[in-house]
Formats: structure tokens, C-alpha cells, sequence
């Protein structure tokens, strides 16, 4: 993982474009590191932060779905749906303003032999909006030669952005992936987890590592079949966070043997087995 | 540079305690942070006799200009913080200010005795905004039980004793001078406000305990007049908190008698704030007369 400056700092937004239902944003990172797949930054905007009502207030926790190094700095590009005040004033970024960035924080993915000695691959599992730190996670994976497949899933084609501009090349899906849509609009009609489910049932699947972001349900979902195959996972989770730096201790997540880690300090990627159970609605 | 009690500060902002974890930080942000520490002396999380893990969450909510938490004082226990956090905090560029609580007076003598010994720590803050078990009152919230608990403390260390006051009372000017004739050597004010909100998604609170503690802007007009109330009422140097953001803030709270000013919420949005509004004070007060004045100009 990579060490985040002290303090936060201005970053100009150098686009924002319409996906799917979603927006990506990308903001030029003269100061920071280039963050580690799965780390996150602390987001909010410099200017019309709060004034609405007094809120957005806190700073947003939001996963870096894409780093690139550009001619000053890194470019890194965030996966954003608008569901509250912050998210929609994160949509409506407007090239040329400032966001104030805070990281790269957390923890990162670990590779499939660091996790397990005996692993000779990668199954990378994304729903909605968390397909995003899969695709950093990804180009990081092919980069090393690590053999791989992705699973994505998607509710219907209004929660699908990010998956063009993400895991394309050459306008057509990268032959590693595969979908799932609820809606049966792409790919398999249902959950990505009966993709996993599969999958884990296959010959091969016991030397894969798995790695997972996405709604709390799907993750849970992810954990236990992990477990019932005895595969090892690692988890891309969220919790309410006001830092991103181990002050609040909001983040808390029950530990499996009792009392809580910190997601921001302690994660944000858990082993599937580190964690009690991913709570959901 | 301000005195406080006796102790050389380099400018007169701190953290609030709990919410700044030099230990977690420092492992975020490396040893720059060490370098340039935003706080003139360092308030740890409040330690407990025995090892708490901290409420179930959801434990935080954003409100309008703020947030509400119910964190429940996650700490090591007395024993880990002093093997495991101790030495890591004696690292800090700053002199150490221990907060603890207890639901008792033998334990809070404990804790009081065995922190007060310390070579590491400077003085001690008492978190009295807990139920005493014998008698079932929030200590912070009875004149009467907080002078009896000052009274007690007091002999057991030479070090100075901040008594952190609870808002949740309609006097708190009777809790700061019933600390003072106890015994103490300083109060701040405020802790956060007892505060609740309900989760549109599911119509139950949106924190797991219910109800919790209401801190950020929202808060400083109420914590400035209730600092104002006390320092009409007792003699003792305050440290006045409550929702302070910038250098203007701050000076608000000195204006008004606060001889420190600690940054709690604010530290979450930007990690450096404590070092933000230090330098902002000291710009304002370099230039004239009036700091309040001085900083709203800006």
C-alpha cells in the first residue's frame, strides 16, 4: 500500500463524464503516491460543500477505480453513483474546479500467492458500483501475468456505468469477463454470485483466490460461498466513515472472536474469514 | 506562547480528546506527521480500568453542519495502554494529556494514581460524563457528586487535573465551580450534545444505541455561551471546544475567556486543522488588537 501525504490537499477535476447511470470523474494527484489497488481516498468538494442545508458536511469515502500516471502527477479516476448530498455533488463535478483529497488511505488487495502459497489464480467478483477497485485490481493482475477471471453483475442498465470506460479495450469486453444483469439485460440473467457458485463448484477453483467488492448483500453472499468451498477471499467492504484515518471510529466491523476492527485503518480489504459476517439490509 | 497550568505551549490549540489518533495517523500518514504536528500538546482517547470495545455499529451520522456518534470509548483498559500505547504517544513531539473514566471512585483513584505517575504525562483530564455506579448519577452532571469526586482525586497526584464538562445539564457553571472548589486545576467544555436522528431507509434511529452525541458547527454558538456561563462563574483556566473549524473560530472562544481551544470534529474533513487554525491565530493576533476582529477580516 501506499503512504498517504499528511493532510489533505486541492486537486483539480480534469473530467466527468456520464456512464451507465454513473459518473466518472478523474482528478490530477500532483502530490500523492499512485495509490495500491484498493485503497481509497477521503473526497469532497472545495466550494458548495454544506450549503445546502448544511450538508454534504463530512468528507466521502470513495474507492479509486483507475490510476494513471499523467504529465503532472497521477490521474486518478473515481466510479460515482449519487445517492445522497455528497455522492450527487461528487456527480456534478465540473471539470477545472477543486476537490479536497485526503490519501491514498487503507489497505490493499494482496496477490493470490501472497494470500496462498498453493494459488494459481485470480476469480474477481464486482457488483454495481464496487465493480471499481476491481478494475484497478485487474489491470494489476494482468500487468504480473496472473491468470484471472472476472465476474461482473449489474441490477439492470442503469447501474452498469463504469463498465465500458473500465474493462474494455478495443470497444469490445476483455475476453476474461463475464456478466450477469438481474434484468437479463447482459450476460447470465441473475446474481454474479451463482457466476461464483459455478465457478467454485469447478475443479480448479480450490487454488483461486477470490476477491470481491459490492452491496453489502452480494458480499456476504460471495463470503459464504467462499467459505463453504473453503476458498480463501478478500473483500472490498464500506462502512460509515466521517476520516479515513483511524480518528472517528465510526467504520467498526464485528470481528468473527469478538470486538471490531477499524475499516479505514484495519481495511478497507478484509479476509473473507476476518469478519463475523457482512451486514445487510 | 500560552501557560497552562504551568505548562509552555506552543500555540494554543488541541486536540479534543477522542478524536484524533496519533498512533493510527502516524501509521497513515507516516512520520511527517511527527514533524509537523497540528496539536501544541496531545489529549489521548479516554482510558477506562478494563478494556472496552466499543458500541455495535451504525456508530456515526452526518447531520446539517455536523454529525452524530455513539462510539461507546473503545480503549486497551489501564494495563494495554500503559504496555502498548504509552510509549507510542511518549514519541510525540508534544507534552501528553491522559483522559480517563471510571464508574467508581476507587477505580477513578486508580486510574488517576497509576497515569499520574507517569514521567510521560503532563495532566490529566477526567471524563465525568459517565453513570457512577453506587449511586446511579452522571458524575458531570451533579455539583455535589463532582466535588466529591475532585476532593478524592485531588491528594492522589501533583499533576493538573481537567475536569471535561458534559453540556447536557441546564448549569453548567454550578458543575465548573463545584470541580473548582474540588480541586481542579482546569475545565474544557463542551463535550458533545445528546442528539438522535432516524434513518429515513428504515424509520428506526440511525445510530445502533439509539441516540449519541452531537458535535461540528452546528454545536459552537451553544458551546460558546456555555463557555461564557462558566467563565463568569470560576476563576480556573478553560479550554473551550465545540464545532471550532477556522482561526475565526478559535478566536471566538479566546474572546470570550477560553485560555486553549481544541479541534475535535474538524480534524476528520481536514487531518492538519489543529495546524490550519494555530496558524491562522497567530497571523490574526500579530496583526492588532482585537484577534476576533483581526481573523474575520480575512
Amino acid at each position: 500500500m501506499s503512504l498517504a501525504p499528511f493532510g489533505r490537499r486541492a486537486c483539480e477535476v480534469t473530467a466527468n463524464v456520464a456512464s451507465g447511470g454513473y459518473r466518472i470523474f478523474s482528478l490530477r494527484d500532483r502530490e500523492g503516491p499512485a495509490p495500491a489497488p484498493g485503497q481509497f481516498y477521503m473526497l469532497a468538494a472545495e466550494r458548495s460543500w454544506g450549503k445546502g442545508g448544511g450538508r454534504p458536511y463530512l468528507p466521502r469515502a470513495i474507492s479509486v477505480a483507475e490510476a494513471v500516471p499523467a504529465t503532472e502527477g497521477v490521474r486518478l479516476d473515481f466510479l460515482v453513483e449519487g445517492v445522497g448530498p455528497g455522492t450527487d455533488r461528487l456527480c456534478d463535478l465540473e471539470a477545472g474546479e477543486r476537490v479536497w483529497v485526503t490519501g491514498p488511505l487503507g489497505n490493499s488487495f494482496s496477490t493470490p500467492r501472497e494470500v496462498n502459497p498453493e494459488a494459481a489464480g485470480a476469480i474477481l467478483v464486482g457488483g454495481g458500483i464496487g465493480i471499481a477497485p476491481m478494475a484497478i485490481w485487474r489491470r494489476h493482475l494482468v500487468e504480473r501475468g496472473i491468470p484471472l477471471r472476472v465476474l461482473l453483475g449489474f441490477r439492470n442498465e442503469a447501474h452498469s456505468g463504469g463498465l465500458n470506460e473500465l474493462f474494455c479495450a478495443g470497444g469490445s469486453l476483455c475476453p476474461d469477463i463475464r456478466l450477469a444483469s438481474e434484468d437479463g439485460h447482459a450476460g447470465h440473467q441473475g446474481y454474479v454470485t451463482d457466476l461464483l457458485a459455478t465457478m467454485l463448484a469447478g475443479d480448479d477453483a480450490a487454488s483461486a483466490v477470490v476477491y470481491s467488492c459490492g452491496p453489502p448483500a452480494m458480499l456476504e453472499a460471495v463470503r459464504a460461498l467462499c467459505g463453504e468451498h473453503c476458498v480463501a477471499s478478500e473483500l472490498a467492504m464500506e462502512s460509515p466513515m466521517a476520516c479515513g484515518f483511524g480518528a472517528c471510529f465510526g467504520c467498526a466491523v464485528p470481528k468473527p472472536d469478538g470486538g471490531y476492527i477499524r475499516l479505514c485503518v484495519d481495511g478497507p480489504i478484509v479476509r473473507g474469514d476476518a469478519v463475523l459476517e457482512v451486514a445487510h439490509a | 506562547m500560552p501557560d497552562f497550568c504551568g505548562i509552555e505551549l506552543a500555540h494554543p490549540v488541541l486536540n479534543a480528546s477522542g478524536t484524533y489518533d496519533a498512533i493510527a495517523a502516524r501509521r497513515v500518514f507516516g512520520d511527517e506527521i511527527l514533524d509537523d504536528f497540528p496539536f501544541s500538546a496531545f489529549v489521548s482517547k479516554t482510558i477506562t480500568p478494563e478494556p472496552r470495545a466499543g458500541n455495535a455499529p451504525r456508530r456515526i451520522w452526518e447531520t446539517p453542519a455536523g454529525m452524530i456518534n455513539s462510539i461507546g470509548l473503545p480503549n486497551k483498559g489501564l494495563e494495554g495502554f500503559l504496555a502498548e500505547d504509552l510509549p507510542q504517544l511518549a514519541q510525540l513531539p508534544v507534552p501528553l494529556i491522559v483522559s480517563v473514566m471510571a464508574t467508581n471512585r476507587e477505580e477513578f483513584s486508580r486510574l488517576v494514581r497509576e497515569v499520574g505517575e507517569r514521567d510521560e504525562v503532563v495532566a490529566l483530564e477526567l471524563n465525568v460524563s459517565c453513570p457512577n455506579v453506587h449511586s446511579g448519577l452522571i458524575v458531570g452532571e451533579q455539583p455535589t457528586e463532582t466535588e466529591a469526586l475532585l476532593e478524592a482525586l485531588r491528594p492522589l497526584t501533583q499533576k493538573p487535573l481537567i475536569v471535561k464538562l458534559t453540556p447536557n445539564v441546564a448549569n453548567p457553571e454550578a458543575v465548573a465551580l463545584a470541580a473548582e472548589e474540588g480541586g481542579a486545576d482546569a475545565v474544557s467544555l463542551i463535550n458533545t450534545l445528546k442528539a438522535s436522528a432516524i434513518d429515513p431507509a428504515t424509520g428506526e434511529p440511525a445510530i445502533a444505541a439509539g441516540h449519541g452525541g452531537l458535535s461540528g458547527p452546528a454545536v459552537r454558538p451553544i458551546a460558546l455561551q456555555q463557555l461564557r456561563a462558566v467563565r463568569a462563574a470560576v476563576e480556573l483556566p478553560l479550554v473551550g471546544m465545540g464545532g471550532i473549524a477556522s482561526g475565526a473560530d478559535a478566536g471566538e472562544f479566546l474572546a470570550a475567556g477560553a485560555t486553549l481551544v481544541a479541534v475535535g470534529t474538524e480534524s476528520f474533513r481536514d487531518p492538519r486543522a489543529g495546524a490550519r487554525i494555530a496558524n491562522d491565530l497567530e497571523t490574526a493576533m500579530s496583526r492588532g488588537p482585537s484577534r476576533v476582529e483581526a481573523l474575520h477580516l480575512d
